[in-house]
């Protein structure tokens, strides 16, 4: 539509409506795939600046819109049709939901007068996606459009942000149907009708002023950084914050890279399958200072033995996560940005970095810990079976710092948080909350979309590319770059390694078998390159290759140790106290 | 019956379709039973009030209570205490009423000042708007002269005004 673009006032239809709303909210791509529903709004698409990438699975939409979100910063957006075109898309929403992605979803919807009628593709989404959206519209009148549309992307970017779907009657953007005619308008934030939706930023400064008391009185504190310091764009505030009071940090999964990992206040991550330090340090602090994070029960473990000595301070945008888990001493409602700035002011008034408790002895406790517990594995012999962990550590060391990773779900998933270094923020891209398997091709696909001059390694296992792998041919015939390292290690290793260490050995399951698929053939059936590589010496130079290919995906097959396992670990329902390391590290 | 786990939810909400489902959803996944429901729109009409009463302890309330606030159509919510309120059901009864028996049944009608909607020679239906305790009473006093139909509103409340001397 950047030809003849509709002025106020000008009679236009439902469908000319949404592509232009769209684009005045400066969506530059959308993923989707169209249906019966949705033909009256892939019509202006062809006229429209924005860029549509055609996917192969309703699901490869949603994450993509994800994947672009968690790069740019951007809302992403995906429009599938009706019935199962909303129906594949709703693991994308509800992965939206748990991890605070913005995305707008746009579905196509029987025409209004069919609703409820059981008419061909009909669903009832907005009922399906009220669970997993953080909030859905119907929109009954072509002339809603604008205003709809504006109010979803306000809801999906501010406050706590999240998937917004809006669910689209084909009659209202259907040309020929008169239902579909309105005068055109560009919606501002005056015609929003939201009257339930005020979402705050700046948090309270008394609570503030109590918070920065407990830290510059703690003597082991932490300061325990979520996926709320990304979305808050808070990584710069974070690192004054810590420089200033000299207090170590954990990054949660959905945090990675929000504190650069070579820093030397950087102690990794915390949590079931964390290192022993970030997981120790919580669990002896006397304060953690909780910013944009929720106290999952990945990161807390046996939830009455979590930390049990510590004070809390947390900070989310969200009031209904102070105090859902975990009691606090100080909760502040606000931006983590705005209240680490005003933290750091109120810490300045209390006497700044002079000020703060001797903290030499935690110190030294937690290099102590480093020490004698860094992350671990044994390297392999030479004609022996590949290491996971030596091949994210390959390719950590073979591309640049501000690498993006898109990772799977599963023990590949733990080697890539846990071995890569994330220096930079907006580099880790995963599905922390939902763990949903088959994430990371599509997610890496949105991520390149976005970020274009960024290289973009998938990190997958071998039981996740089987779910999502056709969105590669996606990324082929669109030329999207991505590379994807498959870690094949024949099973579900996750699953197996807790058959193997919980169920007595007795795999139920779990094996997939490393030799169907032939990865290599389907990878240049979909119009990708396909390497294979057995032995560590492959590893570097197939990582080299790769990184050589540019105008195509690539899938570098990596045959990985079937029996390894993700250590240290913090068995289901145990306390954090309980973290087992590596078996080399253990005895004494 | 524990009354202490019972508590009254005032939301105000838009009106608008499908507020109610949202509302209700955020009970039922956590499979709490809501005791009483009731809806209409306020003074203005761009707004609804949904009133209900449920049966659950203070905290897993309090989070749903945080969860609603962030329901995009819920305005404004409140839970009142009992002490700081005042609240008012509805009952509609059809009893069978004797020759005999109706002046007992009259009695009863003004001393819970209820009144009679609708008549024949064998039955009377009755209105009582009361607290929820008192509709209760109504109906053990009523029970014995037989009740052939029964029907109770969701419970409405508001806030009891402050003491302040005129
Ligand atoms: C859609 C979905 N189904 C099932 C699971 C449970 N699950 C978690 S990890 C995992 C194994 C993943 O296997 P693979 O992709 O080969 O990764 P690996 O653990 O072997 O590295 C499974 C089945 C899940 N997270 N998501
Ligand atoms: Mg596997």
């Amino acid at each position: 539509m950047t030809t003849n673009l509709p002025k106020p006032g000008d009679a236009i239809n439902g469908g000319q409506a949404l592509v232009r709303a769209l684009e005045l909210e400066g969506v530059e791509v959308v993923f989707g795939l169209p249906g019966g529903a949705t033909l009256p709004i892939y019509d202006p698409i062809l006229e429209s600046s924005m860029r549509h990438i055609l996917v192969r699975h309703e699901q490869g939409a949603g994450h993509m819109a994800q994947g672009y979100a968690h790069a740019t910063g951007r809302p992403g957006v995906a429009l599938v049709t009706s019935g199962p075109g909303a129906t594949n898309i709703v693991t994308p929403l509800c992965d939206a939901y748990i991890d605070s992605i913005p995305m707008v979803c746009i579905t196509g919807q029987v025409p209004y007068g069919a609703i409820g009628t059981d008419a061909f593709q009909e669903c009832d989404t907005t009922g399906i996606t009220m669970a997993v959206t953080k909030h859905n519209f119907l929109v009954t009148e072509a002339a809603d459009l604008p205003r709809i549309v504006h109010e979803a992307f306000h809801i999906a970017t501010t406050g706590r942000p999240g998937p917004v779907l809006i669910d689209v009657p084909k009659d209202i953007v259907d040309e020929n149907n008169p239902r579909s005619a309105m005068q055109w308008y560009e919606a501002t934030d005056a015609d929003m009708e939201l009257p339930g939706y005020n979402p705050s930023g700046e948090g309270d400064r008394t609570a503030i002023m109590a918070a920065a008391e407990l830290i510059t009185a703690a003597v082991r504190p932490v300061l325990y950084v979520g996926g709320g310091i990304l979305k808050a764009r808070a990584a710069e505030s974070l690192r004054e914050l810590a420089e200033l009071t000299g207090i170590p940090v954990v990054t949660t999964l959905m945090a990675r890279g929000a504190f650069p990992d070579s820093h030397e206040l950087c102690l990794g991550m915390p949590g079931m399958h964390g290192n022993y330090t970030a997981v120790t340090a919580m669990q002896n602090a006397d304060l953690l200072v909780s910013l944009g994070a929720r106290f999952d029960d990945r990161v807390t473990g046996k939830l009455d033995g979590f930390a049990p000595g510590a004070k809390v301070v947390h900070v989310d945008i969200d009031q209904a996560e102070l105090g859902k888990v975990r009691a606090v001493d100080v909760g502040i409602r606000g931006d983590c940005r705005l209240v680490i700035d005003s933290l750091i002011e109120c810490i300045g008034e209390l006497g700044g970095a002079d000020a703060q408790s001797d903290r030499g002895a935690w110190r030294s406790q937690l290099s102590g810990w480093q020490e004698k517990y860094p992350l671990y594995y044994e390297q392999s012999e030479p004609g022996n079976l590949l290491k996971p962990q030596y091949v994210i550590e390959q390719l950590r060391d073979l591309n640049p710092a501000d690498t993006i990773v898109a990772s799977g779900v599963g023990q590949h998933q733990m080697y890539a948080s846990n071995f890569w270094k994330f220096d930079h923020p907006y580099t880790w891209i995963n599905s922390g909350g939902l763990g949903t398997m088959g994430f990371s091709i599509p997610a890496a696909i949105g991520a390149q979309v976005g970020m274009p001059d960024r290289r973009v390694w998938a990190v997958d296992g071998d039981g996740c590319f089987q779910m999502t792998a056709q969105e590669l041919v996606t990324a082929a015939v669109e030329r999207i770059p991505v590379k994807v390292a498959l870690l094949n290690n024949g099973y579900l290793g996750m699953v197996r390694q807790w058959q193997e260490l919980f169920y007595d050995e007795r795999f139920s399951g779990v094996e997939l078998g490393a030799d169907v698929p032939n990865y290599v053939q389907w990878a240049e059936a979909m119009g990708c390159v396909g390497i294979r590589v057995d032995s560590p010496e492959e590893v570097g130079p197939a990582i080299a290759k790769a990184n050589e290919i540019n105008d195509r995906p690539v899938v570098v097959e990596f045959r990985t140790d079937p029996g390894e396992n993700v250590f240290p670990m913090v068995p289901a329902g145990r306390t954090n106290s309980d973290v087992v390391v590596h078996p080399s590290q253990r005895g004494e | 019956m524990p009354h202490n786990k019972f508590h009254t939810i005032v939301t105000t909400v838009e009106n608008k379709p499908g507020v109610l489902a949202r509302v209700s959803g955020l009970f039922s996944r956590r499979g709490f039973n809501i005791e009483s429901l009731a809806v209409a729109p306020t003074d203005d009409e761009k707004f609804s009030r949904i009133t209900f009463t449920v049966d659950v302890e203070s905290a897993p309330l309090e989070q749903v209570v945080n969860q609603l606030d962030k329901l995009i159509n819920v305005v404004d919510i409140r839970e009142l205490d009992p002490e700081a309120s005042v609240s008012r059901e509805l009952m509609l009864v059809t009893v069978a009423v004797g020759r005999e028996r109706r002046t007992a049944i009259l009695e009863l009608i003004e001393d819970y000042r209820a009144y009679v909607l609708n008549e024949n020679l064998t039955h009377m239906t009755l209105s009582l708007a009361a607290r929820p305790a008192k509709l209760d009473e109504f109906e053990v006093d009523l029970r014995p002269y037989g009740i052939t139909e029964l029907q109770r509103t969701g419970r409405v409340a508001l806030p009891r005004l402050d003491e302040t001397p005129i």
